[in-house]
């Protein structure tokens, strides 16, 4: 057995020191906004919720919940996607991006579903759902905090090995590599809840959502949304990661994005053709097919049929022609697709007859720009470290988890 | 161990972690002794010495009654004003409503807690406490708009009417506004009790009132009923909400999470097992 634990390159010192220089155009935008954004951040503790959001006893839930909470967990939904494809069904194509995927979901878990501390109005009691003061088991709340909670730890768990890897702890890395499998069953079990779940949540919310978008089938469609979402995530992330860190790109990554974005492609057009048969089937079975000739049922058209079919179809010949630029206009319509689906169910078509409507204040902008910047710059300084995206050490290509999982499982 | 038995122990292992939580109940039928208040909208003259007597009673600052403007938009309760009285004119005749938490038999609020911190109590109240985290998922789920949020206090609190629980109920007492009423249109007593004073006040006065008490069965049943002159959706109720319990809704959903935490993990292990046996196969 090697006993090795760390390798003469590694140097934490060398690792901590930033690897280029400080002014960057996006340093430059970014940090202005992330200092002003802490401020608001410390007066929004401070002075409460009202000084710096628009919610109102009308509109409880805002731009946090609905972008850092809601949108950024279906984009996180790549993860579990990825996961199972390559994992369970063994589709070894999307072997150079799982490891980035698992990333991305990780550092989106832990930045979203984390800035719902800052919507919560008692912070400080933040963990009474995990230390049983007290346990609400008929809160579907609970069930999503819970799967929340788990689910980061599961991708935490399966990242380990790039930071064995990184740092150079052979031991570390052959414990966490045995249960990988483990940890991709468990996490995709509770990425179906909590994905299902966050959607679930507005199952209560019954006499207030509007009727079109209302119904029993709202987890099943937050679940098969989240799908689609997290893989344009993927091709969207995978398109800006493999030009800004061009240099850090493995043969192997930079010679299959192209392959692996045609295949996400045809992945997408799948599940967004099953999303569509499932919001048809709940227009007939609600009987609110009616209403489509009104105001909201514009708005409804214009998020099914701008923002589904419309990129759906993209996706559908962007695969055909192998064309990428189109493939990936339509990831960016589908995500946009996912805002306004989002964003519907906490401010637009919830309390629709309020005549007093929310918007977000340019505090709650600055707060949420805040968060997305600082997870970009965590994954730009780990993608810069850590085997991501680049070539792995020799010794962890022997016999990995992905090279092959059998070999690992056998070994113990 | 081989790996079929490695496999199939942790599928095993994980669905017990992940299935067998505590079996989900809620409230279910109203008990007929819960505290129980009729508010009878013939009898009320919108002098809202009940908004005075709550604010009173719950230190928030006093309504001004003098002020009739108030009466000429619809207000809702606040984080402020636990009980509102607004004015409808139907058919030139003036009608009033107080309204407040309606303490509903089997809550919406109180299933949507994750941390139990709006709870039923034995007597029927729902009370808020401490151990709440703000999350405000309560006002998304209450029908009747009942939980309001102190939006610009440091350490906020969900505020509604306790029913006076713990100040009033508990020693015996009626609900402060209860006892300020100079008109008896509020009474106060168990469930059975306030269902057959309504129901005789509407036998007994016919013509006066519709045939309803709101409350007897809306989302399940609610600690506070109500009789009117006119149709409900008239004087600023909601008649949409039926009468099924809110907890209801989410009920099912999250059985069928239970079963998926339960099934799912072998599901997946088998699939993964036989993917990498095929691509072995195909190997050699």
């Amino acid at each position: 057995m090697d006993t090795q634990t760390t390798t003469e390159t590694f140097s934490l010192a060398q690792e901590l020191k930033p690897k280029r220089p400080y002014l960057t155009p996006f340093n430059i935008i970014t940090a202005p906004v992330i200092l002003l954004g802490v401020v608001l951040i410390v007066m929004r503790f401070a002075l409460g919720l009202g000084s710096v959001t628009n919610l109102s006893q009308e509109f409880p839930w805002g731009l946090w919940i609905g972008f850092d909470v809601l949108v950024g967990i279906a984009f996180a939904g790549g993860s579990y996607v990825i996961s199972f494809m390559y994992y369970i069904l063994g589709k070894r194509v999307y072997h150079p991006i799982v490891r980035v995927t698992v990333l991305n979901g990780f550092l989106s878990y832990s930045f979203y579903a984390g800035a719902l501390v800052l919507d919560l109005g008692r912070p400080w009691n933040a963990f009474n759902f995990l230390i049983g003061n007290e346990f609400g088991v008929a809160s579907v709340m609970f069930m999503v905090a819970w799967h929340f909670f788990l689910y980061t730890l599961l991708l935490l768990v399966e990242f380990v090995p790039a930071i064995a890897e990184w740092i150079g702890a052979r031991r570390l890395w052959r414990a966490v590599n045995w249960v990988n499998l483990v940890a991709v069953v468990l996490g995709i079990t509770i990425a179906l809840g909590h994905q299902s779940g966050v959607g679930g949540l507005f199952l209560l919310a019954k006499a207030k959502i509007h009727p079109l978008w209302y119904s029993p089938l709202i987890p099943l469609l937050f679940l098969v949304s989240s799908m689609f979402a997290g893989l344009c995530m993927v091709i969207f992330e995978g398109s800006i990661t493999s030009r800004a860190f061009r240099a850090r790109l493995s043969d192997e990554m930079s010679s299959t994005h192209d392959t692996i974005v045609v295949n996400l492609a045809k992945v997408c057009t799948g599940i967004m053709a099953v999303y569509l048969v499932l919001k048809v089937f709940d227009l007939l079975r609600g009987n609110t097919w009616g209403l489509l000739a009104t105001p909201f049922g514009a708005w409804y058209l214009l998020e099914v049929v701008g923002f589904v079919v419309i990129p759906g179809a993209l996706f559908f010949s962007g695969a055909r022609k192998q064309s990428l630029s189109v493939i990936k206009a339509a990831a960016v319509m589908a995500m946009i697709g996912i805002f306004i689906n989002r964003f519907n169910f906490v401010f637009i078509a919830y309390n629709w007859t309020e005549p007093v409507r929310y918007y977000p204040s340019w505090m709650e902008i600055v707060v949420t720009l805040t968060v997305i910047f600082t997870e970009l710059w965590v994954y730009r300084w780990m993608i810069n470290r850590m085997p991501v995206i680049s070539k792995r050490p020799r010794w962890a290509q022997e016999h990995g988890q992905d090279q092959d999982v059998n070999k690992t499982s056998q070994a113990v | 161990m081989d790996r079929r038995t490695f496999l199939k122990t942790m599928g095993i292992g994980s669905g017990i972690l992940l299935g067998a939580g505590p079996r989900i109940v809620h409230a279910g039928e109203p008990l007929p002794d819960a505290a129980t208040v009729l508010v009878d909208t013939t009898r009320c003259i919108g002098c809202r010495l009940c908004e005075e007597a709550c604010a009173q009673a719950n230190s928030l600052p006093a309504p001004d009654l003098s002020d009739l403007t108030v009466f000429d938009r619809k207000r809702s309760t606040s984080e402020t004003a636990l009980t509102v009285v607004n004015r409808y004119t139907v058919e030139d005749a003036e009608i009033h409503v107080k309204t407040q938490c309606m303490h509903c038999s089997d809550a919406a609020c109180v299933s949507s807690c994750l941390v139990n911190a709006l709870k039923k109590e034995k007597e029927g109240p729902i009370s808020w406490h401490t151990n709440c985290m703000g999350c405000r998922y309560c006002m998304v789920a209450c029908p009747f708009d009942g939980p309001k949020f102190e939006y610009h206090s440091a350490a906020p609190r969900i505020l509604k009417c306790s029913f006076c629980y713990a100040t009033r109920l508990v020693n015996g007492r009626k609900p402060a506004c209860v006892e300020a009423c100079p008109m008896e249109g509020l009474s106060f007593g168990t469930r059975s009790e306030m269902l057959q004073e309504a129901r005789s006040r509407i036998a007994n006065a016919p013509g006066t009132y519709v045939n309803h008490i709101y409350g007897e069965h809306e989302v399940g049943g609610t600690s506070w009923i109500y009789l009117s002159p006119v149709p409900f959706d008239r004087i600023g109720f909601r008649t949409d909400l039926g009468t099924t319990p809110y907890p209801v809704l989410t009920k099912g959903y999250l059985k069928t999470v239970h079963g998926i935490d339960l099934i799912v993990p072998p599901l997946l292990f088998g699939l993964a097992f036989l993917s990498r046996r095929k691509r072995d196969q195909d190997k050699d």
